[in-house]
Parts: C-alpha cells; sequence; structure tokens
C-alpha cells in the first residue's frame, strides 16, 4: 500500500495527464454524427501513428555497429510512415466526398 | 534550446491531434480537421529528427529518410489506389502497421538495455544512478507496448484477411474462449515475470511469439460482420501501445496521441456495438457474429416468396410519390452505387421524392455506406439515419432494399429467439410496398433468415444489383 501510494506521488504529473487525456478523447469522440464515425476511426488511426517519433528516437540512438537494431529501427520507422501518411491519406478521400454539392 | 523547441513542436502536435479530431466530428470541418493533424504530425516528426545535440551519423539520417520516403510513398500510393470498398481492410492494415512499430520499438529498446547493462563502465552508471524504481517502470512501458503492439498487429493482419474473403468463416477451435482466456492470462503473466526477473533477449522474442499467438486466437472466432468492431478496438490498443512508447521517453506527443486514440477509440467501439444492440463481450466471445449455427432456426413454412418483373416494378416506382432506398454492402460489393444514384436522379425528374435510409451499421462499418455513395455524388442530405427515417416509412410507396438483409429483418423485433434480437432496424415493413434486390436466397451476413421476405406486401426483384438497377432504370426511362 506504501509503495503504491508512493508510486503514485512520483508520478503524480503523468498520471494527472492521462487521466485528463482520456476524457478529453471521450469528450472529443461524444456526438458525433454515425455518418462520421468512419473517417473518424480511420483519422484515430492515423494519430496513433505518432508512434513513429518513437521509432525515430529509437533510431537515434542506436549504435552504427548494431545491424540487427539498425535494421529493426528502419522497419520500425517504416511501418511507422506508412500508418501515418496511409492514415491521413487514406481519411482524406473518405471525407473528400463529404462535400456538399 | 534545441530541447526547448522540440517540446514547444511537442505541444503543437498534441494540441492539432485534439483540434483535428474535434473538427473530424462535424461533416463541414471535417476535412480540414484532418489536415490539422497531418499538419501537427509532420511537426512532431520534423522536430524529433532536427532538434537535438547529439552527433548523429549520416548513416543513421539515410536510413530514416530512406525509410519515411519509402513508407512515404507506398502509403500514399495505396490509400489513393484502393477502392473504396475495399476501405475497411486498408485502415486495419495501416493499424497493424503502428501496433508492429511499437512492438519493434520496444524489442530494439530492450535490446539497447541490455548492451548497456552488459558493458562494465555504462553499467556502473545505469544501476547505481536509477533507482530500481524506475527500472521496473521503463521494463513494464517496454513490455506493455510490446504486448499490446503486437496483438494489435497480429490481430489487423487477421481482421484484414477476413475483410478480403480469404479467411471468410470465422475459425472456431473447440472451447476457443477458454483456450483464448488461458492463452491470455498466460501472455501477462509471462509479461509480469519479464519485469521481475529483468528477462533476457530469448525471453523477448518468446514473448513476442506468444503475444502474436494471442492476436491471432482473439481475431479468428469472430465473424466477417463484426470485424469493423474489432478494429476499432485493435485501433485503441495501437494508440494504448503509442502512449507506452511516450511513457517509456517521457515523450508528452506519444502520450497525448496515444491516450487520445485509445480513449477515443474505446468509445467509438462502444457507439459500434451499441448500433448493433450487442454488448461488447458477445462481440469478443461470440454469440453468432457470422456462425452458421443457428441460421436454420425456426425454419418453418412462413409463407411464400413473391418476385417481381422489372416492367412491373419500373411502373410501380414511377408513379410512386416517395421511394426510400435502403442500401447495403452487397451494392457496393456490386459496384451499383452509380447506377442507383442515375436511379434517384431519374425518379426525382418524375416528380418522385427519394430518399436513402442508412442503418448505423450499413456497409462494413459506420458511416462506411455514407462515404460509398457519397462518392457516386449522392447529396449529403439525402441520407438519411435510421431515427429519423423510421417514422417515415408508413407514408412511403416503394421501399426499395438493395444488398441489405439483416438491418431490415423484422426478426429484430418480432422474434426473441432470433440472434439479431432487440438489434435496431429499419422498419420497412410499414411500407405499402417492398421490393428486394437479391442475387439469391441466400441469408444475409448474420446467417439468419429474413422473415421480411415472406412479408405479403414484400416482392424480390432477383438478380445482380449493377445489372438488375440498369435495366430497370432503362425500363422506366421508357414510361
Amino acid at each position: 500500500m506504501e509503495e503504491l501510494l508512493n508510486l503514485f506521488s512520483v508520478h503524480r504529473e503523468m498520471i494527472y495527464f492521462v487521466a485528463l487525456s482520456i476524457f478529453v478523447g471521450v469528450e472529443v469522440i461524444g456526438s458525433v454524427p454515425t455518418v462520421l464515425h468512419t473517417p473518424l476511426m480511420s483519422g484515430a488511426n492515423a494519430i496513433h501513428g505518432v508512434v513513429i517519433v518513437g521509432a525515430i528516437y529509437v533510431m537515434l540512438n542506436v549504435d552504427t555497429d548494431d545491424v540487427l537494431a539498425l535494421s529493426l529501427g528502419f522497419l520500425a520507422v517504416l511501418l511507422g510512415t506508412l500508418n501515418v501518411v496511409g492514415g491521413f491519406v487514406v481519411t482524406d478521400r473518405m471525407l473528400e466526398m463529404f462535400k456538399k454539392k | 534550446m534545441k530541447h526547448n523547441i522540440l517540446e514547444i513542436c511537442y505541444l503543437i502536435g498534441s494540441i492539432t491531434f485534439i483540434v483535428g479530431l474535434k473538427m473530424m466530428g462535424n461533416a463541414k470541418t471535417a476535412r480540414k480537421g484532418n489536415l490539422v493533424g497531418a499538419v501537427g504530425m509532420t511537426i512532431a516528426i520534423l522536430g524529433t529528427i532536427f532538434l537535438h545535440d547529439k552527433e548523429i551519423s549520416w548513416l543513421i539520417y539515410a536510413l530514416i529518410f530512406g525509410a519515411i520516403a519509402l513508407g512515404t510513398v507506398i502509403g500514399w500510393v495505396t490509400a489513393k489506389k484502393v477502392q473504396m470498398t475495399k476501405m475497411p481492410e486498408l485502415v486495419s492494415m495501416f493499424n497493424g502497421m503502428g501496433g508492429a512499430c511499437a512492438a519493434l520499438i520496444s524489442i530494439i529498446e530492450y535490446n539497447h538495455m541490455q548492451h548497456m547493462m552488459h558493458n562494465p563502465i555504462v553499467n556502473a552508471g545505469i544501476v547505481l544512478t536509477d533507482s530500481m524504481d524506475k527500472l521496473y517502470g521503463i521494463l513494464t512501458a517496454i513490455i506493455a507496448g510490446l504486448i499490446i503492439g503486437t496483438v494489435s498487429f497480429s490481430g489487423s493482419i487477421i481482421a484484414y484477411l477476413k475483410l478480403n474473403g480469404s479467411m471468410a468463416k470465422p475459425i472456431r477451435l473447440p472451447m476457443y474462449n477458454i483456450i483464448n482466456t488461458i492463452v491470455m492470462v498466460g501472455v501477462l503473466v509471462f509479461g509480469a515475470y519479464f519485469v521481475i526477473t529483468g528477462g533476457n533477449m530469448m525471453l523477448l522474442y518468446l514473448l513476442f511469439l506468444a503475444a502474436i499467438v494471442y492476436g491471432v486466437l482473439f481475431t479468428i472466432p469472430i465473424g466477417g460482420a463484426d470485424m469493423p468492431v474489432v478494429i476499432s478496438l485493435l485501433n485503441s490498443f495501437t494508440g494504448l501501445a503509442a502512449a507506452f512508447g511516450g511513457f517509456l521517453y517521457d515523450n508528452k506527443v506519444m502520450l497525448t496521441g496515444g491516450i487520445l486514440v485509445g480513449s477515443a477509440g474505446t468509445l467509438l467501439t462502444l457507439i459500434m456495438c451499441k448500433a448493433m444492440n450487442r454488448p461488447l463481450s458477445n462481440v469478443i466471445f461470440g454469440a453468432f457474429g457470422g456462425g452458421g449455427a443457428t441460421a436454420d432456426a425456426g425454419s418453418e413454412a412462413k409463407g411464400a416468396i413473391k418476385d417481381v418483373g422489372v416492367t412491373d416494378l419500373a411502373i410501380l416506382m414511377n408513379y410512386s410519390k416517395k421511394v426510400v432506398i435502403v442500401p447495403g454492402y452487397g451494392l457496393a460489393v456490386a459496384q451499383a452505387q452509380h447506377i442507383i444514384h442515375e436511379l434517384e436522379l431519374l425518379l426525382e425528374e418524375r416528380g418522385v421524392e427519394v430518399k436513402y435510409a442508412i442503418h448505423p451499421v450499413a456497409g462494413r462499418m459506420p458511416g462506411h455506406m455514407n462515404v460509398l455513395l457519397a462518392e457516386s455524388n449522392v447529396s449529403y442530405d439525402k441520407l438519411v439515419e435510421m431515427d429519423d427515417i423510421n417514422p417515415e416509412f408508413e407514408q412511403t410507396d416503394v421501399v426499395l432494399v438493395v444488398g441489405a438483409n439483416d438491418v431490415v429483418n423484422p426478426a429484430a423485433k418480432s422474434d426473441p429467439s432470433s440472434p439479431i434480437y432487440g438489434m435496431p432496424i429499419l422498419e420497412v415493413d410499414k411500407a405499402k410496398n417492398v421490393i428486394v434486390n437479391k442475387r439469391s436466397m441466400s441469408a444475409g451476413y448474420a446467417g439468419i433468415d429474413n422473415l421480411l421476405f415472406y412479408d405479403p406486401k414484400c416482392s424480390m426483384f432477383f438478380g445482380d444489383a449493377k445489372k438488375a438497377l440498369t435495366e430497370l432504370v432503362a425500363e422506366i426511362k421508357t414510361l
């Protein structure tokens, strides 16, 4: 119990951050018409592509003689880019069609 | 200096994600919202690459830019080329890529950590300066990111294959629920053991493999009709995996982006389940969702099925006051979006009021049908959502159901033994005439018989949607 409380105060800022972000996420989606669910899901899909930032960060810290890490890092950046670019472009294509005629 | 600018970049990124997602909740601003998110993402990515004080070898830069260039070209071209009907698959695939990315980060980071530990000079530094608490924290973030990212990856690939049709039938091992639960608990215990003992590379790969297996087991028993829910759920998983990456590096933009998608994705999943009136647990642990087990339940005679010829139908529609079209996935598969729009224009020209009734789960994802119809220039305000159109059916002369089945099945209201009982439906049986276009008498996606077809007011208009509708349009033109 003591340890758990300790953990809470050490990571207090982070826990606040997470809790508030969860509410923001729920709030943002809250009152969306059904017609926009698919584009919204696709847009959210593109946003979690932010994981690519981690992949780049990893790459910047890899030793140049560590071939395994270099190739895995390359793959990670590639996959992350696919997620980001593909995600935003496909969402844009979906939304393009909602133009008022 | 550079570091501070980077933090500002991340703040901008986080804000654009929130604002972008919010804007995407409104049809007018949606497209701009997506762009806002993309701009924020670009700022965060460029900042990460350039805003640091490290000496980076040209090789690493070459690899980073090479990967980004390659990914941009492949991602862009695939997203531009894909047919609109195939979009759910593509979203699933991109989601899997994100999950795999998170898993790879964990593997590399752990590998990196091991190198540091085994290097005696650095070793002293890391162990002595970092408290054990912090080390556990890092390991937890690595392992959680690995497990969640991997499950999302392998689950998304299976979802892709299912939507693609390569794996149409749900595969159910005997006692799959028990096996799945055991595997899930096993993976979690393995993960916890890993964090406590510190693990090694070999064990990490084993854990990676176990998570792949769980992702596959999690997804294969679920029927194709429920795939959107699964994709949405896996989408929020990947968000969570990205958030753990944020914990690992104390990176705020990964945290906001990840958690935002995690919570928004979870809510979206629940909303989708609500539209189908099925609790999430039901989708995951399965009651029907594509199983054929209930298909022939209660197949006693319910009356005869009538069919209608194209000439009679043309006359009926031409002299109606109000026609409501109920499009389903079958329409999209037959590529009949354009011809249905032509039919709509033709009827409007003749003074018939035409509307489209959109069930929340029409198509393969909520909103999918709107996108498909919008593609063929159907006006946005002609698409009416279920709750708004249901009261209008009583004044409707003809309902034309094209390629939809379960969403108009009155058994959902009247037959408590039906597996779709309780699902909200389009109450087309209240209209004066119901015409159902189908290729054959086969059951719908849920594999259950449709009581509507036996309704005396209902007639079948058999044939491939595109071909049959083309004939119908030609016939109406002659009148």
